[in-house]
């Protein structure tokens, strides 16, 4: 799907630096940020979502406009889908070789 | 105008659809066509058709990476699949594309271990947590979805994951457009460019367009007001007998793209010589492939892929709707054959094509009536 889903980061985490939670309209999940290496975002940044990884920082105007954009596309509900469906997990220490 | 009232800024949309008509005044008919399967969603959604002066044409492009897959390839994926230690994952969009042997649902429904994932890394997760299977990850789409796919493979590899591959089919944009302005049954004046390929490839490589075809190139937003005012900035440059790149859509793309994304792709992938694509046959240098450090990971090099090639149903014409060249109501199976409930080709499929985005706006109601209920 061409379309970016957004999200707000709310944590990141130390140690795993690819790693955020971000919510979707109520919806938590983790998604990788290696894609933002650059310019990373900190909790309370926007990002745009696609297939669990976010493109692309952006302002939280914009975010709320992609939000609608998106919903009245009638893809609303196949965003939410798309971000229940993630499944990265909180990051596990690595295990002593 | 029944969206105006749904979004904010009616009087924005107003006075731009008023330019549209404005600059459009006048014999000249104007043919524009819309690369990205989002935008040929956006445009059947909003109506954008119904308030656009009858002189100028929207056409849809091959922006469905979905629908721009050869049914073979379908075929040779679920086949690499057959070993019952194999787990099959593919986004959503990809379970009901029907292939010669049936949809990835319908091999689910026989036995195969078939799931979906919305993301590679869940694929990846997959792999971690069922360690005596093989987790063999159907990738597609355009520049949007590449890099991701090639993150999770270095991921893969950092962690030493190894009962993990892709089955890559990635494919590029700009050879699709070059092959459709090369084919001798398109007339194109302007480009709609590509929302959120271009977050990761930048504009640069559409500047050939302009330059060499002298075709102006609009990147363009996903809200009726980006598309609207894309049409307008088009609009100016084909008045005043320009052609150059613009960026309609600044607020997401950067005109250098991501330079990580970028790099991640170079790392993994490089270009096939050729490609196969549905309706625009083959293209060289159009889809990637796991270079040769990632072997490991390639699902053709770990598997014999039977190499299917599948041509469409005789009487299913994806190929010529795909180029633009027909409408979807113009090919002979749309709304009885083929429709979202039986798809023949993947063009009725995925929510991006632009057969199941005309049937679900214009036909639905005709449908619905016609539908019979058991007694």
């Amino acid at each position: 799907m061409c379309l970016a889903i957004p999200g707000k980061v709310l944590e990141l985490f130390p140690g795993f630096p690819y790693l955020a939670t971000v919510e979707v309209g109520g919806v938590r999940r983790k998604v990788d940020l290696g894609l933002l290496e650059n310019d990373m975002p900190e909790a309370g940044d926007w990002v745009l979502i696609h297939v669990g990884f976010a493109m692309s920082k952006i302002s939280e105007t914009d975010a709320l406009d992609q939000m609608q954009t998106l919903i009245m596309l009638g893809e609303g509900e196949q965003a939410l889908q798309e971000v229940r469906g993630y499944g990265l997990e909180d990051p596990e220490p690595p295990k002593p070789s | 105008m029944k969206f105006v009232d749904e979004f904010r800024d009616p009087e924005v949309i107003n006075t731009t659809a008023d330019e549209i008509r404005r600059l459009a005044e006048g014999s000249r008919h104007y043919r524009m066509m819309e690369v990205c399967g989002g935008h040929t969603h956006a445009i059947y959604r909003f109506g954008l058709k119904d308030i656009l002066p009858d002189n100028i044409e929207l056409i849809h492009g091959p922006g469905c990476p979905v629908c721009v897959l050869p049914m073979g390839r379908i075929d040779d994926g679920l086949a690499l699949a057959t070993d019952p230690n194999v787990i099959f994952t593919a986004f959503g969009d990809m379970m009901r594309v029907p292939g010669m042997t049936g949809s990835p649902l319908e091999h689910k429904a026989r036995g195969m271990d078939v799931r979906i994932v919305y993301s590679p890394a869940d694929a990846l997760k997959l792999a971690k947590a069922n360690p005596e299977k093989h987790v063999m990850f159907f990738a597609i789409g355009f520049e949007t979805t590449a890099p991701s796919t090639a993150l999770t493979i270095m991921r893969a590899r950092a962690e030493g994951i190894h009962n993990f591959s892709v089955f890559c089919n990635h494919v590029t944009i700009i050879p699709a457009i070059r092959a459709i302005l090369d084919s001798p049954d398109m007339r194109l004046d302007a480009f709609i460019g590509p929302g959120h390929v271009s977050t990761v490839i930048g504009c640069r490589p559409y500047e050939w367009i302009a330059a060499n075809e002298h075709k102006p190139i609009v990147v363009s937003g996903f809200e009726p007001l980006d598309m609207l005012q894309s049409i307008v900035m088009l609009l100016r440059q084909l008045k005043a007998g320009e052609a150059k790149v613009e960026n309609q859509y600044k607020r997401v793309v950067p005109w250098e793209g991501n330079p990580a994304a970028l790099k991640a792709m170079n790392e993994v992938f490089q270009l096939r010589p050729y490609f196969e694509w549905r309706g625009l046959g083959f293209i060289s240098q159009s889809a990637l492939r796991l270079r040769d450090s990632y072997a490991e990971f390639d699902a053709e090099r770990r598997f014999d892929v039977p190499g299917v090639r599948v041509t469409d149903p005789k009487a299913a014409q994806c190929g010529e709707v795909l180029k633009g060249v027909l409408k979807p109501a113009q090919c002979k199976l749309f709304g009885k054959e083929c429709t979202p409930e039986h798809p023949v080709g993947a063009l009725m499929v995925s929510s991006e094509g632009s057969c199941a985005a005309y049937f679900n706006y214009e036909h639905r109601k005709a449908m619905a009536s016609s539908l019979a209920w058991p007694a």
